[in-house]
This record gives structure tokens, C-alpha cells and sequence, in this order.
């Protein structure tokens, strides 16, 4: 990727990060701290990797799909999808509302570019799975991407598809960990330890790559590299920071949970602005 | 059952590619023709029952048609919130596949027996639940599953299973099949047990009992005018099935009973058998589903007029 679509993905992503403090504000839900860290993985892959031809195109069936395995990032896939253009603008000013489709964990709605419903963890990065081996098994093109949290990687469904992954060598298949040290309740490291976490997929016989998950030409970089070894699953392990963006979230607990009060969200916008 | 499975599901396999057999590390000596003749429609998950269900997913996702096997428990029970959240939520066309209904793995223990599958089948919106009664219905049943876009749970017995009809039926969702005509007790059964249900018809039959046997294949959705019809014509409605008495079969006609108003007096208030199409608050969603104080009150005068009036 260029430098040039380098800037725009950055410029994206502050426009992301905006519109999901002003849309958790007032709808008063949480994970925004879950939000934030994930903010530079969408941003990259919306607008420079995923290949998406219009709804009504014949090669749309032939697209590239994104899984948001970890659904409790569903505000920054719709802020994401937004700022794309594929989710009309009113879904996002409703988000939450009441008498409306998308809650905070998101439903599927394939012409808006919502590829599988997700909220229970450790279910998206196997639905990946059953995708990219129809892919595979049908000789086509497109790829399949995952975004998963640490804290899943808990959950022993995600184990089977590491599995399961590896022994079909779904090359087509990228999952993207984002590893912000924080999961529900505590830091992985106290709840559950995945270090040695790389050494982990390779032994599971998984192409691994580790990056700055908010260093948007080092993402980009390693997106354009997949597969990053031919006959093999790649997974890239994105070091991110939990609430990244608001110096006040960042690498806490707290911003799992809590809401922002006007005041906070008059200062997260000025940091976002700012920045 | 599971030969008529394999059989009916090979010939499908090869009249559509778009058809895939997932199985959970099962099917010796049973799938060996389908993984040999059509290995690209063909996976096998490993031990790994949640993963399977959700790959099944992610290829119906994709545009496939897809059966997925294992021995009931594992296949209901272990992976429900998979069949909850990415089939039957997603409302996609994977058959979920149960082997080994009710006490057929008897010799393999109480982990291995399916008793509770059907109620928790049952409560899921969109799935279609089917206890077929013997070989020739489930040929029956995979001629529909085949060609049918939405979710399934196929509960198959083992191997052994006596025919019960006569000729392969027509299978269609509920409806039940009478196998015998009787006007004194309606018998209905569940799976296989259908075959000790006609043989109790004929002790009755004996002792001058008319029995009407049933096979009520179909525990979801049921069939509402065959009950109806029975609850009028006999004076004792009996349930056969291989399953808890809780859920399945027997809860399933208990509650289209208790629904009839004319006759009984209990009326569920609920969350009906769908899953909310919008989302919102939880005094919203109270007052949509008809949980609040004042909507409680209308249901329970409007049910109450249609009582007749105290003596």
C-alpha cells in the first residue's frame, strides 16, 4: 500500500473513532475500549484490502469476507461500514434505538456488508472456516478475513477451528487477533495466559505475522502478504491497545463497561481531533 | 436408519454438487461410499461438534446445502448454541443431523442416550424438528431435507428399525400419518417407537379397544387438526415417544391442547416462537411482546369472554 492510501485509511479511522464515541454517548453502550482497539485493523481493511464489487454486480458472490468473530466490536464494524458507504448513515444516528434491527453485537445483513450474525464468542472465526473451505473446495478467488479478541482465543471452539483450518491448508483464510491485553474481566495475562501466543498458531501449523495493529502501513504491509505462506492459514497478530485513541480508556478494564458522560465525550472528541 | 440415510443422501450428493456431508469423526462402515465416490462434498470435522456446526455454517453461508452428523448429544446437546446462534438464528439450510435417538446406543451409557435433544430442538425459531418412524420415512424426510432452504434436526434411530408404513410416504412438515384408524384412544408416537405403539393397537384392538396409532414424525411443527380431530373422536389422547416426558412429543400436544380455548383454560403469555426482528429497550420489548400490566389485563378479558359464563 502506498503512503497515499496509507494517509486515508489513517483519516478513516479518526472519522471511525468519532463516530463511535458520539453513537455509544448517546445510546449509553459499552465496549467502546474493545471499539477503539480495532478501529485501525477496519480502517485498513476497508479502504485498501477487502475486494468488494458492488451488490449488484455477478462477481459479488465472488467478494472478499470480513467476520466479525469478536461481535462486541459491532459499533466499529457500522461506524466502519459507514464511513464506506455500505451502511446508510441512519443506521448508525439510530443505532440502539428502539424498533430498530442493528443492536450492539451485529446481526447479518450481507448487502450492507455484514457477512455472519456474532455476539457469542468463538463462533464467527469457524463460520470463516466453512467459508473459505467452499471457497476453496469451489476453485474461487476471494478471501475470507476474521477479526477475533484475545479473550476468545479462551473459548475452545476457536481451538477447533485453528484445527481445523491447518489441516484443510485454507491459504484463502486470515484471521487478525487483536490482542489488546484486555479481555472482560481482568488482563489475559491474569485470567488466561496465551503467551507464548505466536508460537502457539505455528505449532498448530499456521503462518503467523505480529504487528503495531495501529500502525496503518505496517498492517497494510502485512495484508498485502497474504498468504503468508502458501497451503497454510495466516493469522496476524495485531498488538493493540484497548481504548486506543482516548488517553483516559486506554489499557483499561473500565472502558468494557462504562459510558460516557458529556463532559468525557467533550474530551475524547478534542483527543480525537486533535491527534 | 442410518443406511437409509447414507443411501438416500448419496444419490442426493450426486444429483447436486451444491450438497456437502459434514460428520463429527462419525460414520464407520457407513459413509465409507459417500467419502470415497464424492470426496469435494465430503469433510470430515474431527471430534469437534461446535466447530462443525458452525463451519456447517459458513458453507451455507456460501451458498451450499448442508448435513451434519453426529451422535445426538454431541450434535444437540454440546453444539446447541451453535445451532441456535449460526443456523437457526441465521435461519440457514443446514440439516443437523442426530444418530442414535432415544435408548438406541443402550449399551453405550446414559451419555450417549438422546432424552432431552427434542425439547431443546423444539424451542429453537425456524428449525423444523423430525422424528422419522422408520426406514422408508426417513428416505421420506431426506427427499424433503434435500430440497428444503431452511434448518433442520433430523433424529435418526440406528440400525434395525422395523418399517412401520408399508411404502416409502410422503413427508411434509406437519402433518402426521395415521397407520391405523381407531376411535376409542388416539396413540401418538414419536421415532421408531411407532412400531410398539401399532403393536399395543393390536393387544387393544383385541380386548375390543379401537386405538388410532399415529406417527407424529413431525414434533415440529405439529400437526394441529390431527390432534384436534383425535381430542374430539376418543376419550383418552396418549403420547409414545423416546424421549423425557418433558419437551417433547407429549409437551408439544399438551400444549396445543392447553391452547384449545373452547375446551381448556390455559393460555401462555410470552415471548411467541420467533426471534424479535427489531431490537430496544427492555420496557419496549415488554410492551411489544404484551408484558406489561395493562397488556396482561386485555389478554386475560379477552380470553376470559371466550369461557362460557360462571354458573
Amino acid at each position: 500500500m502506498t503512503e497515499k492510501s496509507s494517509e486515508l485509511s489513517i483519516q478513516k479511522a479518526a472519522a471511525i473513532r468519532e463516530k463511535i464515541l458520539l453513537a455509544s454517548h448517546r445510546a449509553k453502550t459499552p465496549h467502546i475500549g474493545s471499539c477503539l482497539s480495532l478501529v485501525d485493523m477496519l480502517a485498513v481493511l476497508y479502504f485498501g484490502v477487502l475486494r468488494r464489487p458492488a451488490v449488484d454486480s455477478p462477481d459479488f458472490a465472488r467478494r472478499d469476507r470480513l467476520v466479525l468473530s469478536k461481535g462486541h466490536g459491532g459499533l466499529a464494524l457500522y461506524a466502519t461500514l459507514v464511513e464506506r458507504g455500505l451502511l446508510p448513515a441512519e443506521y448508525l444516528e439510530n443505532y440502539a434505538k428502539d424498533d430498530t434491527i442493528f443492536p450492539a453485537h451485529p446481526v447479518r445483513c450481507v448487502e450492507f456488508g455484514i457477512e455472519a450474525t456474532a455476539g457469542s464468542l468463538g463462533h464467527g472465526f469457524p463460520m470463516a472456516v466453512g467459508m473459505a473451505l467452499s471457497a476453496q473446495r469451489a476453485k474461487q478467488t476471494q478471501r475470507v478475513f476474521a477479526v477475533i479478541s484475545d479473550g476468545e482465543c479462551d473459548e475452545g471452539s476457536t481451538w477447533e477451528a485453528v484445527l481445523a483450518a491447518a489441516q484443510w491448508r485454507l491459504d484463502n483464510l486470515v484471521v487478525l487477533v487483536d490482542y489488546n491485553k484486555i479481555q472482560s474481566f481482568g488482563r489475559v495475562s491474569e485470567v488466561m495466559e496465551l503467551e507464548p501466543f505466536a508460537s502457539k498458531w505455528e505449532s498448530f501449523r499456521w503462518a503467523v505475522k505480529e504487528v503495531n495493529g495501529h500502525d496503518h502501513a505496517a498492517l497494510a504491509d502485512a495484508l498485502s502478504q497474504v498468504p503468508f505462506r502458501a497451503g497454510q492459514p495466516s493469522v496476524l497478530i495485531a498488538h493493540t491497545v484497548k481504548g486506543k485513541g482516548v488517553s483516559f480508556m486506554e489499557n483499561t478494564v473500565d472502558w468494557h463497561y462504562k459510558n460516557l458522560t458529556d463532559e468525557l465525550l467533550a474530551e475524547a472528541l478534542r483527543e480525537i481531533r486533535t491527534a | 436408519m442410518r443406511i437409509a440415510f447414507q443411501k438416500t443422501l448419496q444419490r442426493a450428493l450426486g444429483a447436486n454438487s451444491e450438497i456437502m456431508l459434514l460428520t463429527g469423526d462419525l460414520g464407520y462402515s457407513v459413509f465409507e461410499p459417500i467419502r470415497d465416490e464424492f470426496p469435494d462434498q465430503y469433510v470430515n470435522c474431527g471430534v469437534a461438534e461446535q466447530g462443525m456446526m458452525s463451519i456447517a455454517a459458513g458453507l451455507a453461508l456460501s451458498g451450499k446445502t448442508v448435513f451434519a452428523y453426529s451422535i445426538v448429544p454431541f450434535a444437540s446437546m454440546r453444539a446447541f448454541e451453535q445451532v441456535r446462534d449460526d443456523i437457526a438464528y441465521q435461519n440457514l439450510s443446514v440439516k443437523v443431523v442426530g444418530v442414535g435417538q432415544g435408548f438406541s446406543y443402550g449399551h453405550m451409557g446414559v451419555t450417549h442416550y438422546a432424552l432431552e435433544d427434542v425439547a431443546i430442538m423444539r424451542a429453537l425459531p425456524n428449525l423444523t424438528v423430525v422424528c422419522p418412524a422408520d426406514p422408508l420415512e426417513t428416505e421420506a424426510v431426506m427427499d424433503f431435507a434435500v430440497q428444503y432452504s431452511g434448518p433442520m434436526y433430523i433424529r435418526l434411530g440406528k440400525a434395525g428399525e422395523k418399517n412401520v408404513f408399508a411404502a416409502k410416504p410422503d413427508f411434509i412438515p406437519g402433518r402426521f400419518a395415521i397407520l391405523e384408524e381407531g376411535q376409542d384412544v388416539a396413540i401418538f408416537a414419536a421415532g421408531p417407537i411407532a412400531a410398539h405403539a401399532l403393536a399395543a393397537g393390536t393387544i387393544l384392538r383385541a380386548e375390543g379397544i379401537s386405538c388410532r396409532i399415529i406417527a407424529a414424525s413431525s414434533v415440529k411443527p405439529v400437526d394441529k387438526e390431527t390432534i384436534a380431530r383425535a381430542a374430539a373422536d376418543c376419550r383418552l389422547l396418549i403420547s409414545v415417544e423416546e424421549h423425557s416426558v418433558i419437551g417433547g412429543l407429549g409437551s408439544a400436544l399438551a400444549e396445543v391442547l392447553a391452547e384449545d380455548v373452547s375446551a381448556a383454560p390455559l393460555v401462555r403469555l410470552g415471548v411467541p416462537d420467533e426471534f424479535p426482528k427489531t431490537i430496544g429497550s427492555q420496557d419496549y420489548l415488554r410492551d411489544h411482546y404484551g408484558l406489561t400490566p395493562s397488556k396482561i389485563a386485555e389478554s386475560v378479558r379477552h380470553y376470559l369472554r371466550k369461557r362460557s359464563p360462571r354458573k
